[in-house]
């Protein structure tokens, strides 16, 4: 494949996210759509998750990962999309010119009048949670033993211990046991497991594995292979309690302790990144701060379904294609979305009030502390309450979705931010 | 007969809704909680629990050794280590398309398992 050295749209990664934006992008008027991959093929993740559970609100199915991405691949090679695949992307100016390293193509330079950012996250490492002990082999992040089995091939050990309750913690847990693998136990430092309930169900109790929360590692044990480890009850600040520990025999770690959304490009461009997400701070169409650099997906906060990623992506590539369409909107109001009572961040972080003309803006955010009961989620103008919804119950593991209505146009034209809070019924 | 209530977390969708069941021996008399979707599941996991399986089988001549793959259908949790086995003596070649079928009618269940994706012929290359 030859690759023109100017497009419309550029798209970093081909993920859901990445996916979506390009074909929608392209099916909202641009010409000429790329998009720069550094894996050897399209899907992203996806394709390691060959677990079930993906496409229920889309597709209304319930599809493995790989299938999900397939349809999207399918439809960008359909659409007329172009792939660099094998390739990395070193450098993006603000003036969106992007520079990539490519073992087919070498040293590549495109030059493009919009970029969607549509990187994804990776994962939290041992050396980020400071995990006491020696540096035995045996312990990896959760998603990498995930590629190993589910795409390489190989067995990353025998006994396992997983760090952390989060979804692909529990999924490999079962995905080990499948494999013959034994899983010793799942600890959780929280008080409240941090992935799905029905992950909990279905990989964890269907297996009789073990979860214990309010339990972290204090140490690492073993000299060239892990041979063990020991851990401890934490109490609610994390501190360790005396007298709890416990010695584990394992011969393998796998850490399922969070994402982080990758931006490292997005910082070199000058993006503003969001503290509490990792990700860029976007407005409702998903543009940055820099005109014509979008972005979508994990890259800007870590979703709990991919279907979600998608409807990013479609928006964020709608929107690319029209700022190609009709040049900058640099004269655009953002108002402030504010993160309320126990909200602890809410996305888009601006919306433009112009843009309920054609619908709904949906919000999306987590709140700080699980709250079981009925909760009213509220977005309010000052002091003064815009529209609210309830929900039965309110959990920081379960994103919480808000639309702001279209018909609140005029109240939102008139309201200096906007503040999102979750407050019990 | 002393009825019992038991819970029971529904996984059909990423709610999670816990039902009370009020169970009189084997008999469900009342579900509270979830949706439509839950109560149906809450009849088949108490009856006949069943789970959507997802693994993998050898495949020859694509970029990876493995070609992920699922059942059409929830299978029998009871069953699931006996099709993990069958599983694991399936070997297809390239090209696959998703959906093929790669195991018909597992174990006489009359679910079939299929391709979670396309794996492309990988050209030889030195």
């Amino acid at each position: 494949m030859s690759i023109k050295d100017r497009y419309d749209v550029i798209v970093i990664g081909s993920g859901p996210g990445g996916l979506a934006a390009a074909i929608s992008a392209k099916k909202n008027g641009a010409k000429d759509v790329l998009i720069i991959e550094r894996d050897v093929e399209p899907g992203g993740i996806l394709l390691q998750c060959i677990h079930n559970g993906f496409g229920v609100e889309i597709f209304k199915k319930d599809l493995p990962g790989p299938s999900y991405a397939q349809h999207f691949i399918n439809e960008a090679f359909s659409t007329g999309v172009e792939f660099l695949l094998d390739t990395m992307v070193l450098q993006i100016t603000p003036e969106k010119r992007i520079t990539a390293s490519s073992k087919r193509h070498g040293f590549v330079e495109v030059r493009t009048k919009a970029i969607v950012l549509a990187m994804g996250c990776r994962e939290r490492t041992r050396a980020q949670i400071r995990l006491p002990g020696t540096r035995a082999a045996g312990i990896f992040t959760a998603g990498t033993a995930q590629r190993w089995v589910n795409v390489e091939g190989y067995m990353p050990g025998k006994n396992f211990v997983i760090l952390g309750s989060g979804d692909i913690g529990m999924i490999m847990a079962r995905r080990l046991t499948f494999e013959g693998a034994h899983v010793e136990r799942v600890l959780e430092v929280m008080p409240y497991l941090s992935g799905l309930t029905r992950n909990y169900v279905q990989c964890l109790l269907d297996f009789d594995i073990q979860l214990q929360l309010q339990r972290t590692i204090k140490n690492i044990i073993g000299k060239k292979r892990v041979e063990a480890i020991e851990s401890v009850a934490v109490d609610k600040k994390w501190n360790p309690i005396p007298g709890t520990e416990e010695i584990i025999p394992c011969d393998t770690l796998l850490l399922s302790v969070g994402l982080i959304p990758e931006n490292e490009l997005s910082r070199q461009i000058g993006v503003m990144i969001d503290p509490i997400t990792g990700g860029p701070i976007v407005d409702d169409s998903f543009q940055t701060n820099i005109p014509g650099i979008f972005s979508a997906g994990n890259v800007v906060h870590v979703y709990d379904l991919v279907d979600w990623v998608t409807e990013a992506g479609l928006t964020a590539g709608k929107s690319a294609a029209r700022w190609v369409s009709s040049g900058s909107q640099t004269n655009a109001i953002n108002l402030p979305v504010r993160a309320g009572e126990n909200v602890r961040y809410a996305v888009p972080h601006t919306i433009q009030p112009d843009h309920l003309a054609e619908g709904d803006i949906r919000v999306q955010m987590r709140v700080r502390q699980p709250i079981e009961k009925p909760v009213w989620v509220e977005v309010r103008s000052g002091e003064k309450l815009l529209h609210r919804k309830g929900e039965p119950y309110a959990r920081p593991g379960e994103m919480v979705t808000i639309p702001i209505k279209q018909k609140l146009m005029d109240e939102v034209k008139s309201a200096k931010d906007l503040t999102i809070a979750i407050v019990e019924r | 007969m002393a009825t019992i209530l038991e819970k029971v977390i529904c996984v059909t969708c990423p709610k999670g809704c816990t039902l009370e069941v009020t169970l009189e021996g084997d008999t469900i008399i009342k579900v509270e909680n979830g949706c439509k979707r839950g109560h149906e599941y809450v009849h088949q996991e108490l009856t006949d629990p069943r789970r959507m399986v997802a693994s993998s089988v050898q495949v020859k001549g694509g970029l990876h050794p493995l070609l992920p793959v699922y059942t059409s259908a929830p299978f029998p949790k009871a069953r699931i280590q006996e099709l993990l086995s069958a599983l694991r003596q399936v070997e297809v070649n390239t090209p696959v398309k998703m959906d093929d079928i790669v195991l018909r009618n597992a174990l006489g269940t009359g679910i079939d398992i299929h391709a979670s994706r396309d794996v492309k012929e990988e050209a030889i290359t030195s």
